[in-house]
């Protein structure tokens, strides 16, 4: 009898693979059904945005951050115009801040109602999806009536957001969450209890939270693992330290609670809305919802019409854009997936010198390796479902 | 020569014109159930499901018929070309041969072997062979996997089937669908007072063993949660992968043509087959074969709504729930059924 190296088994999962959650490739070592490596082989959906951003005027540059995580856009355009509002020295007035909280919030619902649903059809359940997109699609045309695009919204702009909101549509958000949580509760009940989901996620993928904070993870994936860490109340921004809502958080650090904290996230998230939808229609019904200081932001139609002042900025805005004082700053704002940060330098011209895009993703996904390992080859769907990566914003 | 004609010709003839009758029901029913399939499925999510091509979508499966046969076959360069097609076929033939047995109405049945039983289970043994040879020929490492967790899963889940089985016989004492059939006439509904009813259907004694043999034959149709062959979410499409037209469309048919029958074991075993849910007038006057078709339709609607809402088992706890769950469950019911028969005397 001579000898025989036996090789394990690797096989390739994804570039094109149906929970690959978008273009991810990973080079998976198994023996037999145990996954002993999974190498993650990014960069397929990279686009050169940082590089882009710094041949544009930061105005231009806004769009950019949509197609980032393109599940919920705004999110990301928010942390890049709270860069800039830093390094121009801008204060949003309330309504702006108000719709912003509203959006961001309706950023976050977007998202966890995508990742819930398909993290649940990643272990075989084909249904929740279905119902998530039902309400996905009613927040996308909530989006479409703000700045009249479903997705590639480009509507938080440095000092404040693109258009007012009319009152009807801020009432159609007040009644979209009035029935949202009864579908929520239908999908939580289809697979929270179900013994077959329980049986797929719990103890899947544990991380604890020495690991997690080692693993630069933030968002649910750092919540899960016990730490109240939320960006919107450990530094916040915009109106957040007015609002009422609670930072929710898991325990075992495991998919499971991962699962049921994003679905508790978004009846926080609804809550919050609810207290902007009622200040938006009550003390903060009018009123500017943009800063004017600085001139980043147009002026009026009307007044452009009789000042040769308004119609220089207009042009001036749109052709040159406004110039970013000196300096370098670092803004995060608590995105879906967690913290998404924007570290901007300016060299005072009307184009960034630098950008840094901070993508939790990114830094989720590396822990891939740690997380699976071990594991059994299904496994790995349940994982990188709840590790909630959008390759728009991996790769960037 | 007349009795040469008399004794074999005209029977080979009227076998086979039975036969082939009986195929021609069965694909073009096997042609709704899959559309009831995409239907109550639609339903569960809040879609339409098909409704275009014909009457609410009637006609659809016709037109995938369509698409599937014009389609151009491919087959990896890899492949091992014979095995690759005669893999599908197998699967397919299989799963219609299985429906010689099936009794679908009082004396409706192709060849009506007092080994019925035995016959199903050999058969629908060999099914696995079609999902081997067809992951392995593909030449692909997820159609492997595939394969390879076909393999073990049918094996398990076929154990306790036969346990499960097994009871049915020991209360019946024959191995022929037809007189399974005829003694659930008389059960436990007899001895409660209400004769000739659904209570005396074997659903209703062997009460465990009927849920143990739904669940087995969910893993033996490879049907969520157990489709893991298949798994869409690791494996793509398991052994299916490769494939593509025509021999696709084979392996579809043998998979739907397999739950159909074991919907109709399910009937025939622990329904009541043909049987009226009350012997009474009206009711009976209602053909055997259509009460056997709501029966297998039943079934089917449960399949399907199974399908709908649950996850997907992991390997390793699909093989835990055959071995150590169901295995232990049937053997324990088949020592005490055998019990109480001996004791009570009570057979059929």
């Amino acid at each position: 009898m001579t000898e025989h190296n036996v090789r394990n088994f690797t096989i390739n999962f994804g570039p094109e693979h149906p929970s690959a959650h978008g273009v991810l490739r990973l080079v998976l070592e198994l023996d037999g059904e145990i996954v002993e490596r999974v190498d993650p082989h990014i960069g397929l959906l990279h686009r050169g945005t940082e590089k882009l951003i710094e041949t544009k005027t930061f105005l231009q540059a806004v769009p950019y951050f949509d197609r980032l995580d393109y599940v919920a856009p705004m999110n990301q355009e928010h942390a890049f115009a709270l860069a800039v509002e830093k390094l121009l020295d801008v204060e949003i007035p309330i309504r702006g801040q108000l719709i912003r909280v509203l959006f961001s919030e309706i950023g976050r619902v977007l998202n966890h109602l995508l990742n819930c649903t398909t993290a649940a059809m990643d272990v075989g359940a084909l249904t929740p999806p279905l119902w998530g997109f039902e309400e996905r699609e009613k927040l996308m045309v909530f989006y479409e009536r703000a700045c009249g695009a479903r997705m590639h919204a480009a509507y938080f702009r440095p000092g404040g957001v693109h258009q007012d909101l009319p009152p009807e549509l801020v009432e159609d958000i007040g009644k979209w969450c009035e029935q949202f949580p009864a579908k929520l509760n239908d999908i939580e009940a289809l697979l929270a209890g179900n013994r077959i989901f329980k049986q797929r996620n719990v103890d899947i993928g544990n991380v604890t939270l020495e690991d997690a904070f080692a693993w630069g993870f933030s968002g649910p994936m750092v919540r899960g693992s016990g730490a109240a860490w939320d960006l919107r109340r450990a530094q916040p921004y915009e109106c957040y330290s007015d609002l009422d809502f609670d930072v929710v958080i898991g325990k075992n650090g495991d998919c499971y609670d991962r699962w049921v904290l994003r679905i508790n996230e978004m009846r926080e998230s609804v809550k919050i809305m609810k207290q902007c939808v009622e200040r938006l229609l009550g003390d903060a019904k009018t009123g500017p919802f943009n800063s004017m200081d600085g001139k980043v932001v147009p002026p009026k139609r009307a007044q452009m019409k009789r000042s040769m002042e308004a119609l220089i900025h207009h042009f001036k805005l749109y052709t040159e854009g406004y110039h970013v004082p000196e300096g370098e700053v670092y803004a995060a704002v608590e995105a879906p997936k967690g913290e998404f940060g924007v570290y901007l330098v300016s060299d005072g011209t009307n184009k960034p010198y630098r950008c840094k895009i901070r993508a939790p993703g990114f830094a989720h996904l590396s822990a891939m390796d740690f997380m699976s390992k071990g594991h059994q080859l299904a496994d790995v769907t349940a994982i990188i479902g709840t590790l909630d990566i959008v390759f728009g914003e991996v790769d960037r | 020569m007349d009795s040469f004609l008399s004794t074999y010709l005209w029977p080979a003839l009227i076998m086979i014109g039975q036969s082939l009758l009986l195929l021609v029901l069965l694909l073009i029913g096997i042609a709704f159930i899959l559309l009831a399939d995409r239907k109550i499925w639609a339903a569960v999510q809040m879609r339409r499901g098909p409704n275009v091509v014909g009457p609410f979508g009637l006609l659809q499966s016709f037109a995938d018929l369509l698409k599937f046969v014009l389609k151009e076959p491919i087959i990896p360069a890899s492949a091992d070309k014979v095995v690759f097609l005669l893999a599908p076929l197998i699967s397919v033939t299989l799963a219609l041969a299985t429906w010689a047995v099936i009794p679908v109405a009082d004396g409706w049945v192709i060849a009506n072997i007092n080994i019925g039983i035995l016959y199903i289970f050999a058969i629908s043994s060999l099914e696995v062979y079609g999902v081997i040879m067809g992951g392995w020929a593909s030449n692909s490492k997820y159609a492997f996997l595939g394969s390879l967790r076909s393999a073990a899963q049918m094996v398990s889940y076929e154990v306790s089937i036969g346990l499960v089985i097994v009871t049915v016989l020991l209360t019946v004492g024959s191995l022929n669908l037809s007189d399974i059939v005829f003694a659930q006439q008389t059960g436990l509904g007899t001895m409660l007072g209400l004769p000739n009813s659904f209570l005396d259907w074997n659903w209703l004694a062997l009460f465990p063993m009927f849920i143990v043999f739904f669940i087995s034959a969910l893993a033996e149709t490879n049907r969520p949660p157990f489709d893991l062959p298949e798994a869409e979410s690791e494996l793509v499409a398991g052994f299916m992968v490769e494939y593509g037209s025509t021999p696709y469309m084979m392996f579809m048919l043998g998979e739907y043509a397999a739950i159909v029958l074991m919907c109709a074991l399910t009937t025939t075993l622990f329904l009541g087959g043909w049987l009226p849910i009350i012997d009474v007038a009206v009711l009976n006057w209602i053909p055997g074969v259509i009460w056997f078709l709501i029966k297998v339709c039943l079934c089917f609607f449960m399949f399907a709504m199974v399908k709908a809402f649950v996850p997907r088992y992991r390997y390793d706890q699909l093989m835990r729930l055959g071995w150590k769950v169901f295995l232990p469950l049937s053997l324990a019911m088949v020592v005490i059924v055998a019990f109480v028969v001996k004791l009570t005397g009570w057979v059929g």
